[in-house]
């Protein structure tokens, strides 16, 4: 089953990228897209069903606003840490707690904290994260919790599990 | 509109005194990898003046290039070798 | 009406570029400079492609600037992480003005801080 439709996203995004529906072109894509899905479609994930749950799609449609806003703060935040002529910076690396169980769900939860206001992720290890911050409020795991990673954990738990 | 491109180019020139200045390897490859993504932009906004569809075919192809010659900057960083 | 916006979108997207390239000149260490500059030019170059995606619409190139936005999208910070990560273990020490450092404490045996001045 996730082989037949990684072979179907695999072809939709062949044809995004020719935008060419001749004939030639479709067998090259199906030949292609065979050949990905033999050699990659073990590593796909084990539930493909979720992809077609219309509720995880309503909340990916709610989340991309959300973190496009949060990724425009954090360039207003780098930008005035830049052209400040003191360099107001106060870095350090700490360690958050996060309640999230499976591994996609980390991978997008590290990727939104890089992309958000002076946090970075240095290493995923179990449910701790180790995060570089430009500006240390608190050292503690659960405040430094709730600052960091409670604004998407509530959207990714919606979507991921 | 070139003045965009010319600006972008400045950035990149910034990116090569931190490569040549750099004190140690790692800022050296943090300048690789912000050189990279600059040219992508340089790549893409060419192709919207010239009006070049297959310059944005290069700019995808160099965008997961770059990130590849990343990946294996930070695998020698951490001295593990390459198949790891 | 859709042009403008596009064009507001692409200067929008080159100012945050040459903000991030200034950032990796000015900041003192490795990760410091890591945090600007990928975040700076990740959404700069971000906002030429959907500028681009604007003033093209549903064209081949329109479509490809898309698809390149989305790429980089998920390629940057994984490729920051990695960057990170590996300066970590290389022993790149961090600058003497930072507060803490729970991962040296404990994975690599003490906090990697410069202690001398400069």
């Amino acid at each position: 089953m996730r082989y037949i439709i990684y072979f179907i996203i695999a072809f939709c995004l062949w044809l995004l990228l020719t935008l060419n529906v001749n004939l030639d072109h479709v067998i090259v894509g199906v030949i292609v897209a065979l050949l990905g899905t033999v050699v990659f479609g073990g590593y796909f994930t084990k539930k493909p069903m979720k992809f077609l749950q219309l509720h995880r799609l309503f909340w990916i449609i709610i989340y991309i606003p959300v973190f496009i806003w949060y990724m425009f703060k954090a360039n207003i935040d780098v930008a005035y840490r830049v052209l400040h002529p003191e360099r107001p910076i106060k870095p350090g690396i700490v360690k958050i707690k996060t309640s999230l169980k499976s591994d996609i769900a980390k991978v997008f939860l590290a990727n939104s904290i890089t992309l958000t206001p002076g946090t970075m992720t240095c290493e995923i290890e179990g449910e701790y994260l180790y995060i570089h911050w430009i500006w240390v409020q608190s050292t503690e795991i659960e405040k430094a919790s709730k600052i960091i990673a409670s604004p998407f954990e509530k959207y990714l738990r919606r979507i991921f599990e | 509109m070139s003045i965009l491109i010319i600006i972008l180019a400045i950035g990149a020139f910034l990116c090569l005194y931190r490569i040549y200045q750099g004190p140690s390897i790692a800022d050296r490859a943090v300048g690789v990898d912000i050189m990279g993504i600059l040219f992508v932009g340089i790549t893409a906004l060419s192709a919207l003046f010239y009006d070049l569809s297959y310059l944005m075919d290069l700019s995808i192809t160099l965008t997961l290039f770059s990130f590849i010659g990343t990946l294996a900057l930070a695998k020698y960083l951490e001295k593990r070798s390459l198949d790891d | 009406m859709i042009s403008p916006i596009g064009w507001i979108i692409i200067w929008i997207g080159v100012v945050f570029d040459i903000l991030g390239a200034i950032g990796l000149v000015r900041f003192p260490d490795v990760y410091n400079r890591l945090q600007a500059s990928t975040k700076c030019v990740t959404l700069g170059t971000f906002g030429i492609m959907v500028g681009i995606f604007l003033l093209k619409g549903f064209t081949p190139m329109g479509i490809k600037a898309l698809i390149c936005g989305v790429f980089l999208l998920f390629t940057s910070p994984v490729a920051a992480h990695a960057l990170m990560k590996g300066s970590l273990h290389f022993g790149t020490k961090m600058w003497k003005g930072t507060v803490v450092d729970e991962y040296g404490k404990d994975k690599l045996g003490g906090e990697q801080i410069d202690k001398k001045e400069g």
